[in-house]
């Protein structure tokens, strides 16, 4: 093993990343209100070149990423997908495509199944198909994904369904999963809303009371069990009415990278957002130098960055003192103790939207994610 | 649960579905299995047993193989192999 560098003052015993989350496009035909892409999004004019993404997957398997995750926006709207998967599959990274569907076809799934895709996730908005489409923005996107569901499970690859919970779907929260497991899902994922980017723009639509939330997480934790063999149920559950934060990330800078459309690597989606920090490129370093070296990456990685109450903390190496970025947009100040934890001194507005999020009835008024597209030049 | 003590039965071919790999990592040096979102380490005993879930051999010939090559306690063996392939299988990494 080569040693690396590291900068001064960086953790000694940095261990090498699992994961490398692609955000291959911005572009995508839906427009979910809680989408985790920034509320600026990348032109497709600047996005990496198939070689320039084929270069980032061999410096990753080389520096030992083991998952490869291709997102978006809608990966599919790339039409270089097959090949950035075959490229993939080549060096050795499990590939995880995560889409919406809308673009694939049955010949596109087969061919990146022969590619050698490992695994797909596919997201569902809602059990009821007139809502569903109304989350999504788009007319007729939940009937395609059924179709969807089937050319993947037909294809031979595992299939996940991943749901995203809020107001207007919590009620459903358990058909969601029966959905699942009906589409051929050996795993789905029920995520309650996380409120970063067009989620906090969002987020008086979309957050449900605390009775909702607590009645659905009931659900869920039931039919974990009750099904348990049939599916397995990953649920990532509403911190804004937990007792203590996530471990964001599974602490910051330890266990993955995030590569934007145009290259950019940052240790979480929602990085962008904390004012201060700098971001190298994929365009100018490599993904081993930007791992070790960063100046995003080191910003808070250890303990040297934190404040009380998370510094004397006994749980600090289990939470990290939770989410960089809710922090910053909390309380105005990314290394303060995420909000969600009761014992940080901001945790009252916490307390305070979850009680505010009282469902006033009717369809709520969403602001759909959308790109500003450039003006002609003329 | 009750119905672990019975499965696999003797005649089960255990298989890794697609999407969960063996994999021996070189960064890491340790074999890992690898499946959505997961990555779980295993030791050299899982390993010996994963290996020989090819979809063709039955539980019954797995076990003895093992226990054969590694001159072990037969009644020992199946449960292990009995205990790690269950714990595979509630979570989807393992088809029976």
């Amino acid at each position: 093993m080569t040693a690396s560098p590291g900068s001064p003052g960086s953790p000694k015993k940095l261990g090498a990343p699992v994961a490398l989350l692609a955000e291959l496009t911005h572009r995508c035909p839906l427009g979910c209100p809680y989408c985790s892409n920034p509320l600026a999004l990348d032109s497709r004019e600047d996005e990496l070149s198939t070689a320039e993404w084929t270069k980032v997957f061999s410096q990753a398997a080389k520096l030992g990423v083991l998952h490869a995750h291709l997102s978006g926006g809608e990966p599919a709207s790339r039409q270089d997908l097959t090949d950035i998967v075959a490229h993939c599959a080549n060096v050795g990274l499990y590939t995880n495509l995560i889409t919406s569907g809308i673009g694939l076809t049955e010949a596109r799934v087969k061919d990146l199944a022969r590619a050698g895709l490992d695994h797909a996730q596919l997201s569902i908005q809602d059990s009821d198909a007139a809502s569903a489409d109304r989350i999504a923005g788009y007319k007729g996107a939940f009937a395609r994904k059924q179709a969807v569901a089937e050319w993947i499970t037909q294809a031979g690859l595992p299939l996940t369904i991943n749901a995203v919970i809020h107001r207007a779907n919590i009620f459903r929260t358990g058909d969601i999963v029966r959905l699942a497991v009906s589409l051929g899902g050996r795993r789905v994922e029920i995520a309650h809303t996380q409120y970063y980017g067009w989620g906090l723009v969002n987020r008086a639509a979309l957050m449900p009371s605390r009775s909702e939330a607590e009645a659905a997480i009931a659900e869920v934790e039931a039919l974990k069990k009750s099904l348990a063999g049939v599916i397995v149920i990953d649920h990532v559950i509403p911190d804004y009415h937990a007792r203590y934060p996530k471990a964001c990330m599974g602490g910051w800078g330890k266990r993955g990278l995030n590569v934007t459309p145009t290259g950019k690597v940052l240790p979480c989606h929602a990085a962008e957002t904390i004012p201060g920090l700098v971001f190298w490129t994929v365009r100018e370093r490599s993904i081993e130098d930007i791992w070790h070296n960063s100046p995003a990456f080191n910003a808070f990685r250890g303990e040297d960055w934190m404040r009380e109450p998370c510094r004397s903390c006994p749980r600090k190496t289990i939470d990290y003192g939770g989410c960089r970025c809710q922090a910053l947009a909390l309380t105005g100040d990314a290394r303060e103790a995420d909000p969600v934890c009761h014992l940080s001194p901001d945790h009252a507005k916490i307390t305070e939207i979850a009680a505010q999020s009282e469902d006033e009835g009717g369809a709520p008024h969403y602001r759909y994610r959308h790109m500003k597209l450039r003006e002609p030049a003329d | 649960m009750t119905e672990e003590v019975s499965s696999p039965d003797m005649i089960a071919k255990p298989r890794l579905p697609r999407g969960v790999r063996l994999k021996y990592d070189e960064t890491r040096n340790e074999w890992l299995l690898l499946a959505p979102e997961r990555v779980i380490k295993t030791d050299a005993i899982a390993v010996e047993i994963l290996k020989r879930c090819d979809g063709t051999a039955t539980f019954a010939a797995i076990v003895d193989d093992l226990a054969q090559t590694f001159s072990a306690d037969h009644t020992r063996v199946e449960a292990d192999v009995r205990a790690l392939l269950n714990e595979l299988a509630a979570k989807r990494m393992m088809d029976l």
